[in-house]
């Protein structure tokens, strides 16, 4: 492989774990409320959530791009301390967790409504405040949900191609991650081995996440009634 | 110990009018399964809010809805077997057992020994039989060391023998311990000398 190739692959790897564990937090608050709480707009959260998914991707570049742009609301309060994430991997990064936000948030969703809150109910009459009965009950029991939330956002935020290409284009070396490089090799005659060597790698990434995402759960589950 | 129950609660469609008053070491709420023993039950251990009205327990309110009492279920000090066990699937015996951190490891052996579980403590919940689950669980109710202990059809679907030999379980275990039973079952109530509210 080329040292192209190589920078796509590091750029990618860098780009959705970075866009992965960050949004993964918000990402379990997400689902925690849609699945535990009821309040007014709930429909509206729960639909904000889910647009990236059916938004064509160039849309959510571009509203990207509007709200983190030098005009922009995001992009002013960061210009304001000194940031900017246009055309930088940090952008690249918030491109694919906002993509892989509704991915990662439905399993979680699932596996919180799946779960039998009469044993929260148990825990609480043995003296467990609700933290203790959150960390020791309830994280473990859902915990499957949120590793199939985890490795779905990766795969998805590698595999990320529209949003990022508006939001932030495609840099090497910052922002060219594995499917913008895949697409720059393909406009250029004679670098096809290129495209077909990172395509193959993009399935090998993807197939290894899901088989280990398989592995894991399994593994989670194992002692559960 | 007294119990001082008066309360309006919820259950589905329903609204209900639960009131009754007790002070026995061993206190029995019986009648008809639907008759709304077991929203009593939870609503005393605090996993059911009432409407409406007041719980009193040892002279201790832990909920009185024109005062604004609601005492977290977690600070009630009161122990509980549910009907269905509750058991922790994730967790080993060994680990319900010593959920609460009142208990200690020797505290766990020793209620182990006396409820003849001690070969089970590596095992996992969904391993045990209908019998050893709720040895367990009541194993578990009490290593938290509450000031009484709520019982909620802690024989249902039990076949006689090992219910018999539960019940034992349950009265020698909980020996100077309250209890407050439910069952529709006057029979086990009356094995454990208590007195009988209807409900």
């Amino acid at each position: 492989m080329t040292p192209a190739e190589w920078q796509a692959i590091l750029v990618s790897l860098k780009v959705a774990g970075v866009a992965t564990l960050c949004t993964l937090p918000l990402a379990f608050a997400l689902a925690f409320v849609l699945a535990r709480r009821r309040f007014a707009g709930k429909a509206i959260v729960d639909a904000l959530v889910n647009l990236p998914l059916v938004l064509p991707p160039v849309v959510t570049g571009y509203l990207l791009l509007i709200a983190f742009g030098r005009d922009g609301p995001l992009g002013q309060a960061l210009a304001s301390v000194g940031v900017s994430v246009l055309f930088r991997w940090t952008g690249a990064a918030i491109a694919a967790g906002v993509m892989a936000l509704p991915l990662m948030v439905s399993p979680m969703r699932l596996a919180l409504e799946a779960m039998d809150r009469r044993l929260e109910a148990a825990a609480a009459t043995l003296g467990a405040s609700r933290w203790r009965v959150f960390a020791t009950i309830t994280l473990p029991l859902v915990l499957p949900g949120i590793i199939a939330g985890t490795v779905l956002g990766f795969a998805k935020a590698l595999g990320e191609f529209g949003a990022t290409a508006i939001f932030v284009s495609a840099i090497p070396g910052e922002t060219e991650t594995l499917p913008l490089a895949i697409n720059a090799f393909l406009q250029v005659p004679g670098r096809e081995g290129a495209a077909l060597r990172l395509a193959l790698l993009s399935i090998g990434i993807a197939f290894g996440a899901l088989v280990a995402a398989q592995w894991w759960q399994r593994r989670a589950v194992r002692h559960r009634a | 110990m007294s119990i001082d129950v008066a309360i309006t609660v919820r259950r589905g469609d329903f609204v209900r009018d639960i009131a009754f008053a007790g002070d026995a070491p061993v206190t029995a709420l019986v009648g008809p399964s639907g008759g709304g023993k077991t929203s009593a039950l939870l609503a005393i251990a605090g996993l059911l809010r009432p409407l409406a009205g007041h719980i009193r327990v040892g002279g201790r309110t832990l909920f009185d809805a024109a005062a604004g009492i609601d005492v977290p279920a977690h600070r009630r000090d009161l122990g509980v077997m549910f009907q269905e066990a509750r058991l922790f699937p994730h967790l080993s015996v060994r680990a319900n057992l010593g959920y609460a951190r009142r208990a200690g490891p020797a505290e766990v052996a020793a209620m182990a020994e006396r409820l003849g579980i001690a070969a089970l403590l590596d095992r996992w919940p969904r391993h045990l039989s209908g019998g050893e689950t709720r040895r367990v669980a009541l194993g578990r109710a009490l290593l938290a060391r509450p000031a009484a202990l709520l019982l909620d059809e802690p024989l249902a679907h039990l076949d006689a023998e090992r219910a018999k030999a539960l019940l034992l379980l349950i009265a020698e275990s909980a020996r100077n311990l309250p209890l407050l039973y439910v069952t529709h079952e006057p029979d086990e109530a009356m094995a454990l000398d208590a007195q009988l509210v209807a409900i």
